[in-house]
């Protein structure tokens, strides 16, 4: 038994912080959403709840608590109570194989910034559990017994099959390129002399993934299931208090992970250019970078929240067009592109 | 009606130029000046004239103006006035016994104080009547005298009408 503790430990304290980085960024990520929603559209927002409003979102979580919890009669009820969950979960799952650093030596001891390390599928295993989230929505909106729920759930279903192709096809063509479904080894091909972040040379998949993530994360333009002034509020109609609030949290949980998504593959990681941890030695290089990784993320976070407050939301029909007819092929280009660019260059 | 319809360039059809142009445009409101009034913390400057809560004024002696005419009762379009009349030795020879405004009823019209003869009921500038129980929103003729001789009585006046005259 003792063999396992250096390694469950380290686990254990990386989940925590992790767990507590991703669920304090989901709070104050509706922070900012109302408050740059405000900001755009020349208003304060939330400011009275702490200094600026910074407690805004533990008034917010207190608030939910104490909301009733409400089952509707036509609702089916084992799948309604497991929906949000079935959201929330994969959402948080995820951050598992995603690498938020290089590493970090303390003692003699090298931790890779990575709750499971050396899981060299990792690209395949984020597509794979993120796609379960949408599982929450259409049985949310099924077994609510309500017809703007189902109208939603529908939604989100065809939104499924319109954008995973070309989310897929766009990851492929980074991993041909860097012949690796591990998100470390994707990263250090973004990293040191003589290499580029990927949004230079796969641009085109970096457009249509950043495009389909939208649509993946049930954000305008491409919030259809949610569609409040077609649908009141789509799948999580018949929601309240707390389950609501773990599909509220799942949507911004599932921006941290796409935006987490989007950095690794097109944004270089952690990566700075001209900049090299192993300046900073072992601890504070390492911290370094899982700060810099973070960043990122937020900044795309706050595209997230500046596309939403821009656009209008896109027509049932207008969205399946676009992912059909628009992103799966451009997808398929890039990827017959960067085929044959590979096979010219003789990679092995 | 004949709509146009340009013809858009290849790069205009991708939408991008439009939603980068949107977004530009979102992000300079950022910096823009907020137009939030924090209300509690600032008022608004009340331009004279503000219609607010109509208030009963009284005369250099004391009494009340009102001669429970019942113009402003009938002219109230929610009728939201009720006047009780009743006699007195005063010059006037007619009092209001009882002078009842309802605060939910009333609409700060203003017609009251246009139609009374005596400029005796006048729209004072306050506008914070919310009360939690409708009850209370009733103002009767005691409350509606000591809120006409309470400062400020007109918007831009340090005295009572009966005053400065």
């Amino acid at each position: 038994m003792n063999a396992y503790w250096p390694i469950v430990v380290p686990a254990l304290i990386k989940i925590v912080v992790i767990l507590g980085i991703v669920l304090t960024g989901v709070a104050y990520s509706t922070l900012a959403e109302r408050k740059v929603s405000a900001w755009m559209q020349d208003r304060r927002g939330p400011n009275r709840v702490g200094p600026f409003g910074l407690l805004q979102p533990v008034a917010d979580g207190m608030k939910f608590f104490f909301k009733e919890d409400i089952t509707p009669r036509e609702a089916y009820r084992p799948l309604y109570l497991l929906a949000p969950f079935l959201t929330l979960f994969p959402a948080l799952i995820t951050f598992a194989v995603i690498p938020f650093g290089t590493q970090i030596s303390v003692g003699g001891q090298t931790y890779p910034l990575i709750i499971a390390p050396g899981m060299d599928v990792g690209v395949i295993f984020l597509l794979a559990v993120s796609s379960i989230g949408v599982y929450g929505i259409l049985l949310a909106g099924w077994s609510s017994g309500n017809k703007y729920s189902l109208m939603g759930g529908l939604r989100s279903a065809s939104q499924v099959i319109s954008y995973e192709l070309g989310i897929a096809l766009a990851v492929m063509s980074v991993v041909l390129w860097t012949g690796s479904f591990d998100f470390r080894r994707i990263v250090e091909d973004q990293t040191g002399w003589g290499h580029i972040w990927f949004v230079g040379p796969q641009f085109l998949a970096f457009i249509v993934f950043t495009v389909a993530v939208f649509a993946e994360t049930n954000r305008l333009p491409f919030d259809l299931p949610e569609g409040e002034s077609e649908l009141v509020a789509g799948y999580h109609t018949e929601y309240s208090g707390l389950r609501f609030a773990m599909f509220f949290m799942g949507e911004y949980a599932n921006m941290i992970t796409a935006s987490a998504f989007v950095v690794l593959l097109f944004l270089g990681g952690w990566n700075l250019p001209f900049v090299n941890y192993a300046w900073f030695g072992p601890l504070w290089g390492g911290l370094l970078s899982a700060v810099v990784f973070f960043a990122k993320v937020a900044v795309l976070l706050f595209v997230f929240i500046w596309v939403r407050w821009t656009l209008p939301r896109f027509r049932y029909d207008q969205l399946m067009s676009l992912g059909w007819k628009r992103l799966f092929p451009l997808a398929l280009l890039n990827l017959v592109l960067i085929s044959t660019l590979l096979v010219l260059r003789g990679r092995p | 009606m004949k709509v146009t319809r340009p013809k858009l360039s290849w790069w205009e059809r991708t939408y991008f130029p439009a939603i980068l142009k949107g977004m530009k445009l979102t992000f300079s409101h950022i910096f823009r000046k907020r137009v939030t009034l924090q209300y509690p913390e600032e008022r608004w400057t009340l331009p004279p004239g503000y219609r607010g809560q109509p208030v009963l004024l009284t005369g250099l002696d004391g009494h009340e103006k009102c001669t429970s005419c019942k113009l402003c009762q009938f002219i109230c379009p929610p009728e939201a006035i009720r006047i009780v009349a009743g006699e007195t030795e005063l010059a006037k020879e007619k009092f209001p016994k009882e002078f009842d405004i309802d605060m939910g009823l009333c609409i700060f019209c203003g017609y009251c104080q246009e139609v009374c003869p005596v400029e005796a009921i006048w729209l004072k500038d306050n506008y914070e009547l919310a009360d939690y129980d409708r009850t209370n929103l009733i103002f009767d003729k005691e409350k509606l005298l000591a809120l006409g001789r309470k400062p400020p009585y007109l918007p831009g006046r340090e005295k009572p009408l009966e005053e400065e005259r």
